[in-house]
């Protein structure tokens, strides 16, 4: 097969601005027509609001009035002068390595155990995925209920087993993220029926070839289950830790919660709370750009957030194809 | 060659395209008023939007007194909007369709309202129909102004104050509450009552500065501490009055013990509902606002209580009776459609001494005029009444206005829980640095 799209160059010169050039703008114009939705709503809803977000960043804006140009000073005060933006920084970065590896590996391992089951198989997969079903809010509220130090099941049952200083789980600033971590496994479903997709379909033949060489179980995992699923693993860690990067509701209402105020969300003493161990990235911009008018200085945070999604997302990216060799079957 | 030129083209089409939209994005639109609009003609139709963060039984006592406005001046229809922040408020003003009337619950935005002309400024509106502002206090007309700009009038006011459980009182053998800082923490340990396990069954006074009301604005007040300095710039440091209320809290914290007291706020229950710690006789005093009272009538209307005004320091005897006030504001958006009319609505709710009085009867809060204050269909209990003595103080306090929603208290309060609990081991150098971080936040803002 050969491509017959070229064409003499002696024939291209005599077309040109005549018929058959005339004939290549329409065909570029109709593919051009073709891809102009997508060419618009990337420049619309991505490509204007980054290069506005830019900006913005070198900016003084409070949203109400004409932006004006401050340079690099937003950045200045976002790694000097922000010790609660630095803070943010930090409890983001401990979710997006923490909630990370512990959804993945939760969720590979719920469906690894349903993978087996064979009595009751719908039952169970129910069961585990329900949570991922209940609207973000509601499930923070139940949660931090249930996990009260004071008066919650959670601790009253840990108490009846002997233990005689639970945590105080969201209250506690040592405790508090991990107990974010816990609601937000509490609700990893979806990323859990997605693996048991990955894992039902590995083929069994492969499975069967290395128990023949003498593989046990959890050689077969490590050489035969696991470089199969490896793109949806690859997809369960970018999509958590674009998750991490972007936690907001669980912690803000966490935490309006857990300081005794639930009806005013958002409010300066329960952002955070408990001493702004909840303080999660997203929550300080938000915060900085329509709480507190710094709508130039959220949006230098904003290109941060960018600059570190993309790099981890090309990081991940590109050490996952090196390991499972998904470049070389492009 | 033509086939090269129009990317090019393209390019400097899209770039002048983008560089005109970024120019204008996040503007609002119109102006900020300098001459006051004319009121509409009495056979005028008009309608005017009214937001704000009512909701309940107290959205209903707004819609009644605005049901008043409307039998007084039939050619309005009002719309009234409840459970409207100030985040939506201000999203809207920025998204160029405003309300013609906001409603806010605080005035922590006030002064980045007033100084963007985000709320225009009555100025010209009180010049014109000659409204006479002594008729408000000094401390609310000082909250609802940022910088010589009025861009709100008050609209009812809280005056914080103290609660006290006299069931508990009698059961420690305490005839009446305390008058001074030393006195409070005192009676606090003599009230308190530990479980077997030790765990604490009743708080005398809970000492953490995020617990309900008892934040670092309405407190310090009663220790005579200042937030600035006289040049503006944060002051904390500069005023040892901080110092000595940090450590009158750290020191009850410590009589309590940061773990044991940590676990019984996780079971305190939630502020605005009927499981508040003081309305279950699980903390012997507090400081709240006015509005408690109604609260209490209707989640624990069998609860023995009383109130007074707050302890103050000990070496400043003449400040007791007075104490902190803050309160909801109202004003109109830039953008607002009817500006006239909302002036007649803004103006009403709150001169109107009837009006005033059926608003503040009807949610129990302070109002906002003298002749309000003294009118005789107000209606006043015992305990209410505390609030409208502290309210009638002369040295009646309200924080600062800030540019920036009030990110000094946030800051604060991050402090005072570090500190608390122990993070903190020189307090001198934490407020030094505490003021650094305001000040650099400040300047963020532009000021």
């Amino acid at each position: 097969m050969t491509a017959t799209l070229e064409r003499p160059a002696a024939a291209r010169r005599v077309g040109a601005g005549t018929g058959p050039g005339r004939r290549r703008l329409r065909n570029r114009l109709t593919v051009l027509a073709f891809v102009a939705p997508a060419i618009i709503g990337f420049l619309v809803f991505f490509g204007y609001p980054l290069l506005a977000t830019i900006f913005f960043s070198f900016t003084r804006a409070d949203g109400l009035n004409p932006p004006v140009w401050v340079g690099l000073r937003n950045y200045v005060h976002l790694f000097v002068n922000d010790p609660v933006g630095r803070t943010a920084a930090l409890n983001t970065l401990w979710l997006a390595l923490v909630l990370t590896l512990l959804r993945v590996v939760f969720a590979l391992g719920t469906a690894s155990v349903l993978v087996r089951v064979r009595t009751g198989v719908g039952f169970f997969r129910t069961l585990f995925y329900l949570p991922s079903l209940a609207p973000p809010v509601a499930a923070t509220l139940a949660f931090v209920f249930l996990f009260n130090p004071g008066t919650g099941p959670v601790n009253t049952a840990l108490r009846w087993l002997g233990v005689d200083s639970p945590p105080g789980w969201f209250t506690d600033p040592t405790w508090a993220k991990p107990s974010l971590t816990l609601l937000m496994l509490w609700v990893s479903g979806e990323l859990m029926i997605i693996m048991l997709a990955a894992l039902l379909d590995v083929p069994v033949e492969l499975h069967e070839a290395a128990a023949l060489d003498g593989a046990g179980p959890l050689r077969r995992f490590w050489h035969v289950t696991l470089p199969s699923i490896s793109p949806v693993l690859l997809f369960g860690v970018v999509n958590s830790v674009i998750l991490a990067l972007q936690f907001f509701t669980q912690a803000m209402v966490a935490s309006a919660v857990a300081a005794g105020s639930a009806d005013v969300v958002g409010n300066s003493k329960t952002l955070g709370y408990p001493g702004n161990a909840t303080m999660t990235f997203p929550i300080w911009l938000y915060q900085q750009g329509f709480r507190q008018f710094n709508m130039g200085y959220a949006a230098a945070m904003c290109v941060l957030l960018f600059l570190v999604s993309f790099a981890g997302t090309a990081v991940l990216i590109r050490q996952m194809r090196n390991t499972s060799g998904l470049g070389e079957a492009r | 060659m033509g086939s090269s030129c129009r990317p090019r083209h393209l390019s400097i089409l899209m770039a002048t395209l983008v560089t005109g939209l970024i120019g204008t994005a996040c503007t609002t639109g119109g102006g900020v008023t300098t001459q006051p609009a004319p009121a509409p003609a009495p056979d005028e139709q008009v309608t005017v939007s009214v937001w704000s963060n009512f909701a309940h039984r107290e959205l209903n006592g707004l819609n009644k007194v605005l049901d008043g406005f409307r039998a007084k001046h039939p050619n309005f229809t009002v719309e009234s909007q409840g459970s409207q922040d100030d985040d939506k408020i201000t999203q809207a003003i920025r998204g160029g369709n405003p309300p013609d009337v906001a409603i806010s619950f605080a005035t922590d935005f006030l002064g980045q309202f007033c100084s963007s002309g985000a709320w225009q400024d009555l100025g010209p509106y009180l010049e014109r129909d000659a409204v006479d502002l002594d008729q408000i206090p000094d401390a609310v007309r000082d909250y609802t102004q940022y910088k010589g700009v009025r861009c709100a009038m008050p609209l009812l006011a809280d005056v914080y104050g103290l609660y006290y459980n006299k069931e508990l009182f009698d059961r420690a053998g305490i005839s009446g509450p305390p008058k001074t800082l030393s006195e409070l923490r005192e009676m606090a340990e003599r009230l308190t009552e530990f479980n077997p396990d030790g765990s604490i069954r009743v708080a005398g006074f809970v000492p953490d500065l995020k617990f309900y009301n008892h934040r670092p604005q309405m407190l310090a007040p009663h220790w005579g501490a200042h937030w600035q300095r006289a040049d503006g710039t944060s002051g904390l440091s500069a005023d040892p009055a901080w110092r000595e209320f940090f450590t009158w809290h750290k020191e009850l914290v410590d009589f309590y013990g940061r773990q044991r007291l940590s676990q019984f706020l996780a079971s305190a229950g939630q502020q605005y509902s009927a499981d508040n710690a003081f309305q279950q006789g699980k903390v012997a005093m507090m400081i709240d606002g006015e509005y408690r009272t109604a609260f209490i009538d209707e989640f624990t209307p069998d609860l023995p209580y009383g109130t007074a005004p707050f302890p103050v320091a000990d070496d400043q005897p003449d400040r007791y009776g007075t104490g902190y006030t803050t309160g909801t504001i109202i004003g109109i958006p830039r953008g607002a459609k009817n500006p006239g009319a909302a002036w007649e609505l803004v103006s009403y709710l709150t001169t109107d001494t009837d009006a005033l009085v059926e608003l503040a009867n009807s949610i129990k809060n302070v109002p906002t005029t003298k002749s309000a204050l003294t009118s005789p269909k107000l209606s006043v209990d015992e305990n209410f009444r505390t609030f409208l003595e502290i309210f009638a103080h002369p040295r009646l306090v309200s924080s600062p206005a800030s540019p920036n929603g009030g990110a000094y208290v946030k800051f604060t309060e991050d402090f005072a829980t570090r500190y608390l609990s122990g993070e903190v081991s020189d307090l001198d150098e934490g407020l030094r640095k505490l003021d650094e971080q305001i000040n650099a936040h400040n300047e963020l803002s532009g000021n």
